[in-house]
């Protein structure tokens, strides 16, 4: 590193009182101006977050009422907020099982060998643009059936939604103390017995944390809804998953699209509702991953 | 595991009672393999379905790519009613857009990251760091949608006729045009989206770095910015590489974003300020009004070569996050 050499090319003098000389001092102002660069930086992230939540805030309160939200197209929203609930529920109902049964495949039965592929899977399925699941989702369903439903686009984002529940109970069930595991060994207890009993509940904050980040994750998606369930006009309330079900984000697509000034004032208040539910999600299960982190590491 | 059980009697009753019934080890050794096999078919799962994804896009692009071969990469025309498609409009606007989001995005990003990691006290990176996350949660439909009714008229009045005229000599920095919706906002919005991603990452990369080399460095007389640039950022480029690369898999495959702001045009053309098209956001846009079948599949050709390049960019993030690990274990 230059800056040793140069102190070494100096003669030395066991005299001189150890003061900071130009050099120090330049060094000291380097260092000085890039940890404000890099406060900067970081400020300047928070200062978009506040600025674009500000401006769903500002704008979007004017549009909440109690109708808005209760009341269907072309009124309100509320058609498309259940619509939303509906389709996230179901893929989760579908993600949950396979991300949890991948995350113990990796963390009780994988071994060495098929850790990093499985682990690589997942990362390249994590890495999926959501516009080719939704393509692909469409090829395999919509296509066929010549028929948009709430249905396919509930198995797109449980694609979505699987990579991500599986990275975070892997995490959690990782934290598990072996010792529990060679406990449960030791007195004889079969595996299956040990996994279930023992295991999984002892991770199971986690689990719903991680389901809880892969719901907010995918209540925002929009690239499967748009080419999966956009046809459903939002006037009532749709139960049948085989049918288009209004929901949330594409109405927002819809809506930014078109130049109508009605139309931006409903998107606002639609997107203050997604976020504020998104963030909510957010923010419960970080407090909850918080919480079971510290009961398994205790 | 509330409650312990007495030590001895109850366990050693329970262990007694494994090695002894036959009825209950046949039952174990049917549930080992039951549950063994569940998590293997659920591991299986995941790769037959990126397997099919892999088979359907390809089998989609067929026609398209019977038709035009690899010349539809290098050819220009996008006209559906013609039918005559050609990618490079796209792939152009497409690695523009996303070069655009890591060339400000990753220095910014980074920067956060040795902020979060080694500046700031707990008590302030506590409170930052899940705000550059909540970054990240901001759906890209509400994102874009901020981006043409807020961000495109700033642009369009302040800051493109600035860039214009000041750097108007780069041919970059073209005519500003007059809605704000253009390739400048799409990599905008592109940035502000791989910021929280290529931060975070890099905050658990720089936090994985050995104390006692720090603290070593320090006690030679470097100071921060000298630790930082002597013995963190060597120790840790492999891993802000993958940290990129997976911002960059991100920048490439958003759709939906990018189709609001950046105006749905197909042409190549090296002026930020107007309107382009990226290969996803043009497939969310033209997907539901395709005119013919040679359209549609145009566009699933569009979707495969988005998907070779974002399944790409992903296993050289990993590869080279696997290959010059080192510190960089801390990148997934």
């Amino acid at each position: 590193m230059s800056i040793f050499r140069r102190h070494v090319e100096q003669e030395f003098d066991p005299t001189q009182p150890l003061v900071a000389t130009g050099n120090l001092r330049r060094r000291h102002l380097a260092s000085r101006i890039i940890q404000c660069l890099a406060i900067a930086a970081a400020l300047a992230a928070v200062a978009v977050l506040v600025i674009v939540v500000w401006a769903v805030v500002a704008h979007g309160a004017k549009a909440i009422s109690w109708e808005f939200i209760t009341a269907g197209y072309p009124k309100g929203i509320g058609p498309y907020l259940i619509g939303t609930a509906e389709i996230v529920g179901i893929a989760t109902l579908l993600a949950m099982p396979v991300g949890v049964l991948i995350a113990l495949f990796l963390t009780e039965f994988a071994g060495r060998r098929w850790t990093r592929p499985v682990q690589l899977i997942l990362d390249v399925m994590n890495g999926l643009p959501s516009i080719i699941i939704a393509v692909f989702i469409f090829l395999l369903i919509v296509a066929p059936a010549e028929q948009q439903s709430g249905l396919a686009a509930a198995i797109a984002l449980s694609i979505i939604e699987v990579p991500l529940i599986a990275r975070g109970t892997q995490e959690v069930l990782n934290l598990v103390p072996g010792a529990q595991r060679e406990a449960a060994d030791a007195l004889g207890v079969a595996r299956w017995r040990s996994i279930l009993t023992i295991i999984l509940p002892a991770a199971s904050g986690g689990i719903v944390t991680a389901t809880i980040l892969s719901v907010a994750r995918a209540a925002g998606e929009t690239a499967p809804m748009l080419l999966l369930n956009s046809l459903a006009k939002g006037d009532v309330v749709q139960f049948n998953p085989f049918e288009e079900i209004p929901n949330v984000p594409v109405r927002i697509f819809q809506l930014s699209e078109e130049a109508n000034p009605e139309g931006f004032t409903e998107a606002w208040g639609l997107s203050l509702i997604l976020i504020v539910i998104i963030l909510a999600l957010g923010l419960s299960s970080r407090a909850l991953l918080n919480r079971s982190k510290r009961k398994l590491t205790r | 595991m509330s409650a312990t059980p007495p030590a001895g009697t109850a366990s050693l009753k329970l262990a007694r009672s494994n090695r002894q019934s036959p009825a209950r080890k046949r039952v174990d050794r049917f549930g080992d393999l039951a549950l063994f096999l569940i998590c293997a078919a659920a591991a299986v799962l995941a790769l037959v379905v990126l397997i099919l994804i892999a088979k359907e896009t390809f089998e989609g692009a067929q026609p398209a790519f019977a038709k035009f071969g690899l010349g539809f990469i290098t050819h220009q025309e996008w006209a559906p009613p013609l039918d005559k498609f050609g990618g490079r409009g796209l792939i152009f606007g497409t690695l523009i857009t996303s070069a655009m989001a890591l060339v400000i995005g990753g220095p910014v990003a980074i920067s956060i990251g040795i902020f979060l990691a080694l500046l700031a006290p707990a008590s302030v990176r506590n409170l930052i760091s899940p705000l550059v996350e909540m970054l990240a949660a901001i759906p890209s439909v509400i994102l874009g949608f901020w981006g043409v009714i807020i961000l495109g008229p700033v642009l369009v009045s302040t800051i493109e006729p600035f860039l214009h005229n000041t750097l108007g000599f780069i041919p970059l920095f073209g005519e500003p045009q007059t809605t704000g919706l253009s390739i400048f906002n799409a990599g905008l919005i592109l940035t502000i989206m791989v910021i929280p991603i290529i931060a975070s990452v890099s905050r658990d990369l720089f936090m994985a770095v050995p104390r006692e080399l720090q603290d070593g460095a320090a006690a030679l007389g470097s100071t921060r910015w000298e630790v930082i640039r002597g013995v963190v950022l060597p120790s840790t480029v492999s891993g802000m590489t993958a940290a990129c690369l997976l911002g960059l898999g991100r920048a490439l495959g958003e759709a939906i974003a990018v189709s609001q702001v950046v105006g749905g045009g197909t042409e190549s053309h090296l002026s930020l300020f107007k309107t382009g098209g990226t290969m996803a956001s043009l497939i969310a846009l033209q997907f539901n009004s395709a005119v013919s079948k040679l359209h549609t599949s145009s566009l699933y050709y569009l979707a495969a070569l988005l998907l070779i390049i974002g399944v790409g960019s992903n296993l050289l993030a990993s590869w080279v996050g696997q290959r010059f690990g080192g510190a960089g274990g801390a990148v997934r």
